[in-house]
């Protein structure tokens, strides 16, 4: 076959799996699960099949804030913000220094308080980014922007990773240094054992604290003012403009929005694993957690959250099953699903005019 | 002018003089990554070595044929660069014409050095290169450290032997030598001296993963007996807390890839009660223990650790030698090394035909977040 015809034979598959109408599609989808559900327990026992699923909710709960970050930026400004995972490092690191500090004080609630703060002052920072790095190419082609959001991340993790020793004065205070560092146990580790599956207070607290965040988000989008602005600007720039809407605000606040996600997500994690192991530890979480939010369908809110339980849990499920595996299978799952659905999970195909 | 350069030039002669007129001198050769990465490596066996050297002056030397000779130690840098190291072998062979060479700490150093050494017939100790072909070189390289393999026994023997256990789990980093050769050696004596090896997890780079419950809950539904957490302490710490979480409550073992004052730092709670092995222990109740960490710790601050012991030991293996090698002749020198029977920080040292230390491993536990020594194994 030649390449042409190979890429034709791809393409009616498609559109014969398009073609389905949706409730075989679901069912395809669910005999597949339930198939290797079936293969897994009958392998490893369902208490360990559970087991594992709490995990990779766990997981999912991680990447899921930091998804959804990512798909508001790119619904309302199509702008992937690379930088989004140094955000979440450093959200991380905040919290960190004021847990410390409230710890060594006798704070009564230091988490909740550690938490706020985090994402304030880390939503602040991304608006400064957004004011000095994205919004003067605003109208500039779409790749200039990219490249620039590659080169925050960058920045970003190569400045914060300098030793304090090595720098002047004022910088000294502000970089966090290569090292590794403990993280304060805000909250009091209680492991429940629930017929025999092990959930501790923390796990659960993760993930009420991101369904939490996630109905916040989807009323603020659906349900206020800005929200409607935001879904105004990213259906048409121009036009907002000319119906008197203050784009650059609604743009700053989508940011700040987008980016105070990422910061929660990044003290639930430091909280969950106890350690900050470098300025660099962005990088993986934000990195699947794009992915996630592509296999959602990205610029859809339901949809990164969806992708993001899809890449916890199967990365729980094939780590469990050849801990060689865990890594790869985030990327495999991403070809797969886009492969049959280019536009991810959720999302709508819609063809570019050029 | 002219007066203060005179008297300056009096006195360096004067001084010059003295050193020389004291004592007879016998060189010997020191090389260390002092720069670089591993550079804190360096500096600890440095230390280590000029130690045992200064402790022997002080007594007034060594005594070669009934002579006293003073150790003149002639340190070179390395920089952890093996075109460097082999720089340095080459300038203290044919330069300083010294009569041993203690180094270097990096395997990959000393494999570049070593044949230079073996080819002109000078002994080396390389007080902490653990590749196996670094004594495969020639008969005139020795070390004074342990093999990963050696390693990996102990923690099996210690397990089956002192802890009962009867089934193992291992987790290990893919990505490294150290941790992947630990955990083969691990496997392959657990199962030899008639355990089972029920779980064989791993993941990929410490420095990126943190969450290791996928690979415990396996851990858990295998319900091993004991738990070979194969990693650097932070890792290590990392799984002992997660696996805690999951409800795994059989003890932890470890290698000496967790002596890190941070491990009990970073572990809290869950690490308690944990065994590890290592080349020695501060808490080793020994005399020429005590004496050793009492003595470096006025010298430089700070207890030493497993490379500044290391090098020490090297030190006195090689001062012994020269007492009973009767002689300043090289072979007579290498002969010496080869028949050592002496008592050391990191035990009793003994030479195999390759030049590989025999000696027994400290196997210490962590009690109320500190390392507590327990026994000393020989698998």
């Amino acid at each position: 076959m030649t390449k042409k015809q190979i890429s034709s034979s791809v393409n009616k598959k498609m559109l014969a799996y398009d073609k389905l109408p949706n409730w075989k599609k679901y069912a395809f989808i669910s005999a597949i699960t339930l198939f290797f559900l079936a293969l897994y327990i009958s392998f490893f026992g369902i208490q360990a099949f559970f087991q594992q699923l709490v995990n990779g909710i766990q997981l999912g709960s991680i990447y899921a804030l930091i998804a959804l970050g990512y798909t508001m930026i790119y619904g309302i400004i199509r702008l992937i913000n690379f930088a989004h995972g140094d955000l979440f490092m450093f959200g991380a690191y905040i919290s960190c220094f004021l847990g410390n500090y409230l710890m060594a004080h006798n704070f009564r609630y230091p988490f909740i308080v550690v938490l706020i703060f985090s994402m304030v002052v880390t939503a602040l920072l991304g608006m400064a980014i957004e004011k000095i790095a994205y919004k003067p190419l605003r109208f500039k082609p779409r790749l200039a922007a990219l490249i620039t959001a590659l080169g925050v991340s960058l920045f970003l993790e190569n400045f914060f990773a300098l030793s304090p020793q090595n720098v002047p004065f004022p910088l000294n205070k502000i970089v966090f240094g290569p090292k590794y560092i403990l993280f304060p146990a805000l909250i009091a580790e209680k492991t429940y054992n629930i017929g025999g599956i092990a959930i501790n207070n923390i796990k659960i607290l993760i993930v009420i604290i991101t369904i939490i965040l996630m109905i916040a988000l989807q009323y603020i989008v659906k349900k206020t003012m800005i929200g409607k602005a935001m879904r105004a600007v990213a259906f048409n720039k121009d036009a907002c403009l000319m119906m008197g809407i203050n784009i650059d605000k609604v743009i700053s606040i989508t940011f700040g929005i987008g980016i105070s996600l990422a910061a929660a997500s990044g003290t639930l994690y430091a909280l969950t694993y106890g350690q900050l192991q470098s300025p660099y530890l962005g990088i993986w979480p934000g990195l699947k957690a794009f992915i996630a939010a592509v296999l959602g369908g990205i610029g859809n809110i339901p949809g990164a959250m969806l992708g993001s339980y899809v890449m916890g849990v199967s990365e729980t499920f094939a780590t469990s099953i050849n801990s060689n595996f865990g890594y790869g299978i985030a990327f495999v799952i991403l070809i797969v699903v886009l492969v049959f659905k280019p536009a991810g999970l959720l999302g709508k195909f819609t063809k570019e005019k050029v | 002018m002219n007066k203060k350069l005179l008297v300056f030039l009096i006195l360096v002669i004067f001084m010059f003089s003295l050193t020389v007129a004291s004592a007879k001198m016998i060189k010997v050769g020191g090389v260390a990554c002092l720069t670089g990465a591993a550079a804190t490596y360096g500096a600890s066996t440095r230390n280590g070595t000029r130690l045992a050297f200064d402790e022997q002056n002080d007594l007034g030397g060594v005594d070669i044929g009934g002579e006293k000779y003073l150790i003149h130690y002639i340190f070179e840098d390395d920089q952890g660069s093996p075109e460097q190291a082999a720089n340095a072998f080459r300038k203290l062979i044919d330069q300083d014409e010294v009569y041993a060479i203690l180094g270097s700490v990096m395997s990959s150093c000393t494999l570049a050095g070593a044949p230079i050494a073996q080819d002109s017939g000078v002994p080396v100790i390389s007080p902490t290169s653990t590749a196996v072909q670094v004594t495969r070189t020639g008969d005139y390289i020795f070390r004074s450290c342990f093999l990963d393999p050696f390693q990996g026994a102990v923690v099996a023997s210690f397990s089956y032997n002192d802890l009962n256990a009867k089934t193992a789990a291992v987790i290990f980093d893919n990505a490294n030598d150290y941790t992947k050769g630990l955990a083969e050696a691990f496997r392959e004596s657990f199962v030899s001296i008639g355990g089972e090896v029920v779980a064989y997890e791993s993941f990929t780079e410490e420095a990126t993963t943190v969450d290791f419950s996928a690979q415990l809950t396996n851990i858990k539904s295998a319900n091993p007996d004991v738990i070979f957490l194969d990693a650097y302490y932070s890792a290590a710490a990392l799984m002992a807390k997660q696996a805690r979480a999951l409800g795994i409550t059989v003890p932890f073992v470890g290698a000496d890839g967790w002596d890190s004052a941070e491990f009990t730092k970073l572990g809290g709670e869950a690490v308690e009660g944990g065994y590890f092995c290592n080349h020695y222990s501060p808490a080793d109740p020994r005399p020429i223990v005590q004496n050793f960490v009492k003595k470096y710790t006025e010298v430089y601050g700070g207890t030493p650790d497993a490379l500044a012991t290391l090098a020490y030991d090297a030190g006195l293996i090689l001062i012994d030698s020269l007492n009973r090698a009767g002689s300043l002749d090289r072979a007579a020198i290498r002969d010496a090394i080869m028949a050592t029977n002496l008592e050391c920080v990191s035990g009793v040292i003994t030479f195999d035909g390759w030049g590989d230390p025999i000696k027994s491993a400290v196997v210490n536990k962590v009690e109320g977040g500190k390392f507590v020594f327990q026994k000393f194994v020989q698998p």
